[in-house]
């Protein structure tokens, strides 16, 4: 089975770990703002949540690609970006409807959540559990999967 | 099932492979008239500064890809679609019969009528074969005029400038992207273009392209001449519709479809910027001509075509682009609607702006320049309609908040979840 990323907001703490581990992974310096996963905080509730790429079903970013730079890691599910392949047009930026591919100035590609080829560092380096990597059941992290897939309803099956 | 597909670009390639993942058996055939494997326009910008040769704007491996899939590729112009037989002529004679017909012909462009725009130095910029002509004009230090910032101007002025050449743009509108940008932010890309020494005349029009002795003379309507190696024009496009005469097929400005891409012919489908598929804002029909919308449509046509009744809810209109490093997007109602309300930051020494705009409780349009990170939930926002509630209101205090607005509002934050 397949394994997936669970998030769990309700334990984290905010300490940044996960962006620590992740830029260190994907860029080779600690630098939170490079991270691929994103802790957002909800400061009137004094909250916080991290957020990443869900790897959808529906790949919004894979089908937009215009020079098939995208695609699935067969092992982990992960949508990948080739960086020998991208362009850097970004238009899989505005067609993710979640906000997770983003456009890296520093390299002119775009970058995302690869679940570090089936090891994602976010989650070794998270001290509380707010972020696993477990076999994809429902999880949390299907949980978001499918509230962000039930807000998303373009398209319609009519039989 | 013998499915034809006319137009081998996005929207037509994605029908087929989406055809083929719902039935193994039917046969499908491509027939597209470029001499280039299937690619992508999108691509040539980045062929032009050379970061990659033409196999990289191919849109899948151009030989296992197709193979594999079964799918068939016919390098050869549709001259005519006979609807009562069901039968497609090719330029070279041949007739090939259909049970489905896709048209996925996409659209060319057109230019004003303006004198001399027939001289051999002006081009356009839609196909290789066009990028080919204007990499060779188009020399480090030779004067460069593009005629038209609209969305693909301003996508190939980035080219241009990155191969160094020196370029003046001409604009009509008030503004840089007047139809994909407001004053505010077409006006702060116009500024960072001066500032990167790019000529920019906006509300100007070009009043004749005459044969100089190095290359042309160009009148412009403030009363400049420039003399240019080169002129681009990039002034709006048209749907290809003629292989449909006297089909009697429907078309308006591009072919007419219902919500599942069907013509009004019901074996017929039209796809991309050749259909005028709906608009998910305005719930109205009309030509987009954009890529995420071409794979779209594709997709939808091709599950109906495969036998699976699949509804359109309309695409979302949007844009993103790159101005020499400044990047810009758009999305749906950027513009808003009467009585809608508006969120706006705007710092112009900075270069950023933010402009959501708000039905109610819900977001149905946004614009930004200068923001990379998340832009894509603004899409996410619009589409999935979410009631906003509180973060209405946060918003429009700080607009910058879209992603913890959608996460709140979506996502079951764990004991987050009632924020
Ligand atoms: C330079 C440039 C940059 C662009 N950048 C962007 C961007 O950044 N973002 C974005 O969203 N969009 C962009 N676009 C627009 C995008 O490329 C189009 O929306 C997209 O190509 C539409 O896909 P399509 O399949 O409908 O049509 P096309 O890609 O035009 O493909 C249609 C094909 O059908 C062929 N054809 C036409 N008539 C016939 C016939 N009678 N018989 C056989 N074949 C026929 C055509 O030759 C063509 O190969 C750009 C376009 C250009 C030119
Ligand atoms: S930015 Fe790269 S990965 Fe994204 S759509 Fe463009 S080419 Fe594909």
């Amino acid at each position: 089975m397949q394994k997936s990323l669970n998030i769990d907001p309700a334990k984290c703490t905010g300490c940044l770990q996960c962006e620590m581990a992740c830029s260190y992974e994907h860029t080779g310096v600690f630098n939170p703002s490079k991270s691929f996963i994103k802790v957002f905080t909800f400061h009137d509730e004094g909250r916080f949540a991290p957020y990443t790429c869900t790897q959808c079903e529906e790949a919004w970013c894979q089908r937009a690609c215009p020079v098939d730079a995208i695609s699935i890691d067969l092992t982990t599910g992960a949508k990948v970006i080739s960086d020998d392949k991208c362009v850097g047009c970004k238009v899989c930026t505005i067609a993710c409807p979640f906000g997770t591919v983003n456009y890296s100035q520093d390299t002119g590609k775009v970058v995302k959540c690869d679940l570090c080829g089936g090891d994602p560092k976010c989650a070794t380096a998270c001290p509380t559990d707010a972020i696993t990597y477990v076999d994809a059941d429902w999880t949390g992290y299907s949980r978001m999967q499918a509230s962000a897939a039930k807000s998303l309803h373009s398209i319609e099956v009519t039989t | 099932m013998q499915h034809i597909i006319i137009g081998a670009g996005p929207a037509g390639v994605v029908a087929a492979e989406t055809i083929r993942k719902y039935d193994s058996e039917a046969s499908i055939t491509i027939i597209g008239d470029e001499p280039e494997p299937p690619y992508s326009r999108m691509a040539i910008p980045y062929y032009l500064i050379k970061n990659i040769d033409e196999s990289g704007s191919y849109l899948r491996d151009p030989v296992n890809h197709y193979r594999n899939l079964n799918i068939e590729l016919v390098q050869m112009r549709v001259d005519q679609v006979d609807a009562t037989n069901k039968q497609v002529k090719l330029a070279d004679g041949r007739v090939r019969s259909y049970d489905k017909l896709l048209v996925a012909t996409g659209s060319r462009p057109v230019n004003p009528p303006i004198l001399g725009l027939d001289l051999p130095q002006v081009h356009s910029c839609w196909t290789l074969k066009d990028a080919r002509g204007i990499a060779e004009l188009a020399q480090p230090g030779a004067n460069v005029v593009l005629i038209g910032a609209g969305f693909i101007g301003c996508i190939i002025l980035e080219a241009l400038v990155k191969r160094g050449i020196n370029l003046s743009v001409i604009e009509t509108g008030n503004r840089m992207v007047p139809r994909m940008l407001n004053e505010k932010a077409g006006g702060l890309l116009k500024q960072w273009c001066l500032d990167k020494g790019i000529d920019v005349h906006t509300s100007c029009s070009v009043q004749s392209v005459i044969s100089a002795e190095k290359g042309v003379k160009v009148s412009l309507s403030d009363g400049d001449e420039l003399t240019a190696a080169l002129v681009i024009t990039a002034t709006g496009v048209k749907s290809n519709l003629e292989m449909l005469e006297g089909s009697g097929i429907e078309v308006d400005q591009g072919i007419v479809v219902n919500n599942q891409m069907q013509t009004s012919h019901s074996d017929i489908y039209a796809a991309g910027d050749v259909a005028q598929g709906m608009d998910f804002s305005t719930g109205k029909y009309e030509v987009q001509a954009i890529q995420p919308t071409a794979t779209d449509h594709g997709r939808i046509a091709g599950m109906n075509m495969a036998g699976k009744a699949t509804e359109h809810h309309g695409t979302v209109n949007m844009n993103v682009l790159d101005t020499v490093g400044l990047i810009s997007c758009s999305f749906g109602l950027w513009m808003g609607i009467e009585g809608g309300e508006q969120a706006e930051l705007y710092s112009p020494d900075q270069y950023q702006y933010v402009n959501l705009q708000f039905d109610d409780h819900c977001l149905i349009g946004a614009s930004c320049v200068g923001k990379t990170q998340h832009i894509g939930v603004l899409r996410g926002l619009i589409e999935s309609k979410i009631t906003l509630g509180v973060w209405r209101k946060r918003l429009l205090g700080n607009p910058n908040l879209i992603m913890e607005a959608y996460m709140a509002c979506t996502q079951e934050l764990g004991y987050n979840q009632k924020l």
